[in-house]
């Protein structure tokens, strides 16, 4: 039984972490601020300067509750890998499909699939409620990728699944900024830039999908699945692509949705990001933490999962399909059923 | 013949649900519920090892048992030695004793049978009766070793090593022995094992159905 629970977020530089019998105590300055049941906490993820005792480190990996180190700006350094989890026969499996063009292609397909149709879901959503101007060309970005969804069985190596990918990406990142109702012109989005953000809501969806990647590649380590070798992402060295691979279907949902909904209620603005010189933008501390709130708030939210038909927080996805994934890999089910939101 | 013994807790499982079994043991997953957890607070106060005499009986905690002959090995939570160095296994329950869980009955009987097995093979003595104590209603349930308990014990053990030899996981049972079960998300019984109607995820649907 899978219980949701919090993850620690840490982004005060110069925070101590300590184990205080069952508790993790949280000091800034010698000062607490906070303790925290070990038991309430699934993992820790911390920003830049932050310090843990040797003590805590231990205790979370033996009760398998990772570690993960970000930079200050929020990049990937390292995680903790607890002794490892899940069968070594799922391992081979995962190896033995990487090499199998045709299965291979068949969950890089379904992947695609997933994210496609959360991305249409996405739009078509956002049409009903959005003003008239908007709604037509919403709901047209929702038919062209409609009809990238009818290529994508015909697809016939995983290149050709990226193209129809990519192709549907530009038409739902073109109408993106229609689905914003505050600030349009300060978020305008011209072009999806990743590392370094040219502008603020490329800041804040680098921010956001490094969060829900890791989220991902601890799904993939918990059921025993290694976060490195995916199916519809290139195999690269240091890249987690599975985690990946995992997040495409929640991207629309879980990252894209957390930024409209913010920006749109007004808790995001402009003053939460700084513009350096020579076009890069980052999000200031302030706005990093209202986001992590907010994507906690959303963690919790309840979903029907449309193959389990069971009610699963949000924040549970990941870990459902990393499951069905590894159920797919060994056999016990014939496909990979990707998650598709409603 | 797999060059390792088994664990006498997986014959009980297997008994329970093969799939379980192979889920904990070959996919080498586990889940706790309120009923493992339960159980694993009494044996750590069970297995706190030692030993003490009570008049003519002696009662030995935390046992390391073998059988050599069945490739089994375990840890037996109370055994008595009475007169004559005749060993009787006592297995602690947590749960009161059983009215209608009818196959949980069984199962647990099958899990003292195969100590004694083991028992037998260690002492060299046939050992024909043991007991089931159920905690939470202070209750001995006295279990006798009968040839057809034997050999359900054996038939679970060739089930196990067969799983174990395959690696494959059997289909799930999606009966009522799934309410009971802590790994119910990991085997997810009662989901479709393809996609089920109204699931496509090629669907070139335009609105939500």
């Amino acid at each position: 039984m899978r219980q949701l629970l919090n993850t620690l977020y840490v982004q005060t530089q110069g925070t101590y972490l300590h184990l205080d019998t069952d508790n993790i105590r949280v000091e800034v300055e010698r000062e607490k601020k906070a303790m925290l049941p070990l038991h309430h906490v699934n993992g820790v993820v911390v920003f830049g300067n932050v310090l843990l005792s040797p003590f805590l480190i231990h205790r979370l990996a033996r009760e398998h509750k990772p570690v993960t180190w970000l930079s200050e700006h929020g990049r990937f350094l390292a995680r903790t890998e607890t002794p490892v989890r899940g069968s070594v026969l799922l391992r081979m499996a995962q190896h033995d499909c990487a090499g199998d063009r045709e299965r291979t292609l068949a969950v890089a397909r379904y992947i695609a699939a997933g994210k496609l149709q959360n991305q249409k879901t996405a739009l078509l959503r956002a049409a009903r409620e959005a003003a008239e101007a908007d709604a037509a060309p919403l709901r047209q970005a929702a038919r062209d990728i409609n009809d990238q969804i009818a290529c994508l069985p015909l697809g016939q190596t995983v290149d050709e699944v990226r193209g129809i990918e990519g192709t549907a990406a530009r038409s739902y990142w073109q109408v993106f900024p229609l689905m914003l109702r505050q600030h349009r012109e300060f978020f305008w989005l011209s072009e999806r830039t990743r590392r370094p953000a040219r502008d603020p809501i490329n800041a804040l969806l680098n921010f956001v999908y490094t969060v829900l990647a890791n989220e991902c590649a601890s799904a993939c380590q918990t059921v025993g699945l290694d976060p490195q070798i995916g199916f519809l992402h290139a195999l690269r060295p240091g890249r987690a692509s599975l985690a990946l691979d995992l997040m495409e279907e929640l991207r629309p949902i879980a990252a894209d949705r957390a930024i409209l909904t913010l920006i749109n209620r007004g808790q995001i603005t402009p003053r939460d990001f700084e513009q350096h010189e020579g076009g890069v933008v980052t999000l200031r501390e302030e706005g990093r933490k209202t986001v992590l709130a907010h994507l906690n708030e959303r963690r919790k939210e309840e979903v029907t999962h449309p193959l389990t038909a069971r009610k699963t927080p949000l924040g549970l996805v990941p870990h459902v399909q990393a499951r069905l994934l590894a159920q797919h890999l060994r056999g016990d089910r014939p496909h990979y059923p990707p998650y598709l939101h409603r | 013949m797999p060059p390792e013994p088994l664990l006498l807790s997986s014959l009980a499982q297997y008994a329970y649900c093969p799939r379980r079994c192979a889920l904990v043991h070959v996919e080498q997953e586990w889940a706790d519920n309120i009923w493992t957890v339960r159980g694993e607070q009494l044996h750590a106060r069970a297995h706190g090892g030692g030993e003490e005499a009570r008049g003519d009986v002696r009662i030995l905690r935390a046992l390391p048992l073998v059988s050599r002959q069945h490739r089994l090995s375990g840890v037996a939570d109370v055994v008595e030695l009475r007169p004559g160095d005749v060993p009787y296994p006592v297995e602690y329950k947590s749960s009161r004793y059983p009215k209608t869980h009818r196959l949980g009955h069984f199962v647990e009987a099958l899990q003292l049978c195969a100590q004694a097995l083991c028992l037998e093979e260690m002492f060299s003595q046939p050992v024909l009766q043991g007991a089931l104590y159920h905690i939470a209603s202070r209750k001995r349930r006295e279990v006798t070793f009968t040839p057809a308990l034997r050999q359900a014990v054996l038939e679970a053990r060739d089930g196990v090593w067969a799983l174990l030899e395959s690696g494959v996981l059997p289909p799930p049972a999606a009966d009522d022995r799934c309410q009971w079960c802590s790994l119910q998300e990991e085997c997810e019984p009662f989901a479709p094992r393809d996609f089920p109607r109204g699931y496509d995820p090629f669907s070139t649907a335009l609105e939500e159905p």
